[in-house]
C-alpha cells in the first residue's frame, strides 16, 4: 500500500518531500563537513606547504641543528625520501624608504621578520611555495641580493595598525630596494617577489637563497634550522621518523611527523568545529523529523476515513502504521541516496578541485564514509519515528468515528 | 447465525445520555437476507454497526456463529471482521490509490492468502459483479455504480459468513441500484447471509425479511 500511495500520489509532493530530505542530508553531512574542512584545509596547507611529512627542527636548547651536513647525508641515502628542503632561519628586521630618513634619530619604515635561507629548487619541490607568488617572481639558485617578501610584512596586504605588529607602510613592490638587518649585519637587497599564502609561516618570512644567507649570518658550518622531508607515496612517516631517531638524528634535532608537529590547538579546533557541525546537524535532523511528521500527519489525517475503512474491513492497525512508516523510510532512503551521490560524486570532488576560499584556509569538504553512514542511520531513524507517530495517532482513533468522519 | 440480546447503544454529550438502541433482540439465521428499515435517526445504521462489530455496544450481547463477541479483544474483532465479515458502505469506501483489483485483493493478502490465489479469487469476485473489464482502473475512473460493485466484490471475495451493507444504493441512480440489488439477490440465492440497511422500500422488499426499527426499538419484522 505504501508503494501504491507513493506511486499514485502527486509527483510534486514526492519531489518536494524528497527535496527536503536531500537538503536535510546535505545539512547533516555538508555543514559539518565544511566546518571540519575549514580547519582541515588549513592543516593540509601546513603539511603541503611547510612541514611536509616529517620535519627535523632545532632543539629548544640550541640555535640550529648541529652537524646538519651529517643529517643531510642520512636523508640523501634514504630511498623512501622523495625530497627535502633544509632551511636557515633567523629573526631580523626589514626597512623600506630608509633613504628618506633625514636625521639618524628619525624612525624608519621598519618591520620585524623571520628570514629564511632556502635552496629555491628544493624548497619548491617539497613545499611548492612558488605558486603563492602574487607579484614578481620566485627565487632561483643564482639570485644575489634578491629576496621574496611575505605579504604580512607589507601594509597594503596586511592593513593592521597594532603596536605589537609592524608592517612596511611604504609602497614595496618587485624591484624596490629594502634594507635587511639579520644577526647584526645590514644589507640592501632588491625585492624580487611578494609571496601571499594562507600560512602565517610563509607570509611573515623573507626568503633568500641559502648560500647568500650563510654569507650574511656567517653560518659557514652549514648547520641549518629545520629540514622538511617529503616522502615518496606509500611510505609511513612514523617509520621514517623512528628510523631517523635510531640513526641518531634525535641527538642533535627534534624529529617529528606531521601529526606530531601539529599544534594541540589545531586538534582542539578540529574537534570544536566537529561539535559545532554536530549541533547544526542535530537542528537539521529535528527540522527533517518535523517536516516528515507534518507530511505524514497531513497525509494520515486527510486519509482518516480510508484508514477507518481499512480497519473496518479488518486490516490491522499495525499493518496501516507499517505502510506509513514504509513511506517515511522511502523518503529518507531516496533523499539519502541522492544526497550521497551529490556529496561523493559532485560536491567532494568539486570542492577538492576548487577549495572554498576562506580567509585563513582553502576549505575542503571532509565527509568520511563511516560518519556519513552514521548520519544516514540517524536520518532514517528520526524520519521513521516521525512517520510512525502521526500514523499511530490517527490509527488509534475509533474505527467508526474515522469512517463516519466524527471527531 | 447472528443474534443480538438486549442490545443497547447510547451516546453521551457531557452528562446527557442519548439512547439510540434500546434493547434490541434480533436473530438472523445463516443464509437469510434481511433489510433493516426505518426513518432517519431510528437507529438502523447504529444497529448494523453493532452487529458488524464496527462499534461497541453500551450493553447487551452479540453472538455470531456461536462466538460471544463481547469477550473478544479489539485485535480478535479486527481479525474476525477480516475473515468472517464483509462490508459494503454507502460511499463505496474504496482506497483511492488502489485499482479495483488491488482493492479487492488487499484484504485477502492481509488474511495470508497466497498472492496468486488472492489475485485469482479477486478476479473471480470482480467477474461476479461484472467488472472484469475494469480490473486495473482506479476508483476515480469508475462510475458510482461500478465503484459500488467493486466494493461488493471486495466484501465477498473471501466468502464471508455475513455480508453487511449500509445503504448500498443511497448514492446510486436507479439503474445502478437495481444492478447492485440484483447482485445481492444472486448472492443470497447462493446462500450468502446478508444484512442490509436501507430506507428505500422497493429494495427492502427484495430481502427475505424487513426488520422495522423506530426510536431504537424493533417495531416489526415482515416476511417478503
Amino acid at each position: 500500500m505504501a508503494v501504491r500511495q507513493i506511486r499514485r500520489s502527486s509527483i510534486w509532493t514526492n519531489v518536494l518531500i524528497t527535496f527536503v530530505m536531500v537538503l536535510t542530508f546535505l545539512n547533516l553531512v555538508v555543514v559539518s563537513g565544511i566546518l571540519v574542512g575549514l580547519i582541515q584545509g588549513a592543516v593540509d596547507a601546513v603539511r603541503t606547504h611547510y612541514i611536509s611529512d616529517v620535519i627535523i627542527s632545532t632543539p629548544t636548547s640550541k640555535n640550529y641543528i648541529e652537524n646538519s651536513p651529517a643529517v643531510i647525508e642520512i636523508l640523501k641515502k634514504d630511498s623512501r625520501i622523495d625530497s627535502f628542503s633544509a632551511r636557515y632561519l633567523k629573526a631580523g628586521t626589514v626597512e623600506a624608504n630608509y633613504k628618506a630618513q633625514v636625521k639618524t634619530t628619525d624612525k624608519t619604515d621598519m618591520a620585524s621578520a623571520s628570514f629564511a635561507g632556502i635552496d629555491p629548487i628544493a624548497e619548491d619541490k617539497v613545499a611548492d611555495i612558488s605558486r603563492f607568488i602574487v607579484e614578481g617572481s620566485f627565487l632561483t639558485p643564482l639570485d644575489y641580493d634578491q629576496v621574496v617578501v611575505g605579504s604580512y610584512l607589507l601594509k597594503r596586504y596586511m592593513p593592521v595598525d597594532s603596536p605589537g605588529f609592524s608592517t612596511l607602510s611604504s609602497d614595496v613592490r618587485p624591484g624596490t630596494k629594502i634594507r635587511i638587518n639579520v644577526g647584526g649585519v645590514q644589507r640592501e637587497v632588491t625585492v624580487k617577489g611578494i609571496i601571499k599564502s594562507k600560512l602565517d609561516e610563509i607570509n611573515m618570512r623573507v626568503f633568500m637563497v641559502d648560500s647568500q644567507f650563510r654569507n650574511l649570518v656567517g653560518r659557514t658550518d652549514y648547520n641549518v634550522n629545520e629540514i622538511s622531508i617529503k616522502l615518496k607515496p606509500g611510505n609511513d612517516p612514523v617509520r621514517v621518523r623512528d628510523d631517523l631517531l635510531v640513526q641518531g638524528v634525535g641527538q642533535v634535532a627534534k624529529v617529528q611527523t606531521f601529526t606530531d608537529a601539529e599544534p594541540k590547538f589545531i586538534k582542539d579546533m578540529i574537534q570544536t568545529f566537529a561539535i559545532l557541525g554536530d549541533i547544526f546537524s542535530s537542528i537539521g535532523l529535528v527540522v527533517a523529523a518535523i517536516t516528515i511528521f507534518i507530511v505524514i500527519f497531513i497525509n494520515a489525517i486527510t486519509r482518516r476515513k480510508f484508514i477507518g475503512i481499512l480497519k473496518g474491513i479488518g486490516i490491522s492497525g499495525e499493518a496501516i502504521e507499517v505502510s506509513y512508516v514504509m513511506q517515511s523510510f522511502f523518503y529518507a532512503i531516496t533523499g539519502s541516496i541522492i544526497g550521497l551521490l551529490l556529496v561523493y560524486a559532485v560536491l567532494q570532488p568539486f570542492i577538492a578541485a576548487h577549495p572554498i576560499d576562506f580567509p585563513f584556509s582553502d576549505g575542503i569538504l571532509v565527509a568520511p564514509i563511516s560518519s556519513t553512514l552514521f548520519r544516514i542511520a540517524l536520518l532514517i531513524i528520526s524520519t521513521v519515528i516521525a512517520g510512525y507517530v502521526p500514523a499511530r495517532m490517527i490509527v488509534r482513533k475509533n474505527t467508526l468515528d474515522s469512517i463516519l468522519g466524527r471527531n | 447465525m447472528i443474534e443480538t440480546k438486549k442490545l443497547q447503544r447510547s451516546f453521551f454529550t457531557g452528562n446527557i445520555e442519548t439512547k439510540v438502541l434500546k434493547g434490541i433482540d434480533l436473530k438472523v439465521e445463516t443464509g437469510e437476507f434481511i433489510a433493516i428499515m426505518g426513518r432517519s435517526g431510528a437507529g438502523k445504521s447504529t444497529l448494523m454497526y453493532q452487529m458488524s462489530l464496527l462499534d461497541e455496544p453500551t450493553a447487551g450481547e452479540i453472538i455470531i456463529d456461536g462466538n460471544d463477541t463481547h469477550k473478544m479483544t479489539a485485535e480478535e474483532k479486527t481479525k474476525f471482521r477480516l475473515e468472517k465479515l464483509g462490508y459494503v458502505f454507502q460511499d463505496y469506501a474504496l482506497i483511492p490509490e488502489l485499482t479495483a483489483l488491488e482493492n479487492v485483493v488487499l484484504p485477502l493478502l492481509m488474511q495470508g492468502v497466497e498472492k496468486s490465489k488472492a489475485y485469482e479469487l479477486s478476479f473471480e469476485s470482480l467477474s461476479k459483479v461484472g467488472l472484469v473489464n475494469h480490473l486495473h482502473q482506479l476508483p476515480s475512473q469508475l462510475s458510482g455504480g461500478e465503484q459500488q460493485r467493486a466494493s461488493i466484490a471486495r466484501a465477498i471475495a473471501h466468502q464471508p459468513n455475513i455480508l453487511f451493507a449500509d445503504e448500498p444504493t443511497a448514492n446510486l441512480d436507479n439503474e445502478s441500484s437495481r444492478a447492485v440489488m440484483k447482485i445481492f439477490t444472486e448472492l443470497h440465492a447462493a446462500g450468502q447471509t446478508i444484512i442490509m440497511v436501507t430506507h428505500e422500500e422497493p429494495y427492502g422488499k427484495m430481502a427475505q425479511k424487513i426488520v422495522r426499527i423506530d426510536d431504537g426499538q424493533i417495531i416489526g419484522i415482515e416476511k417478503n
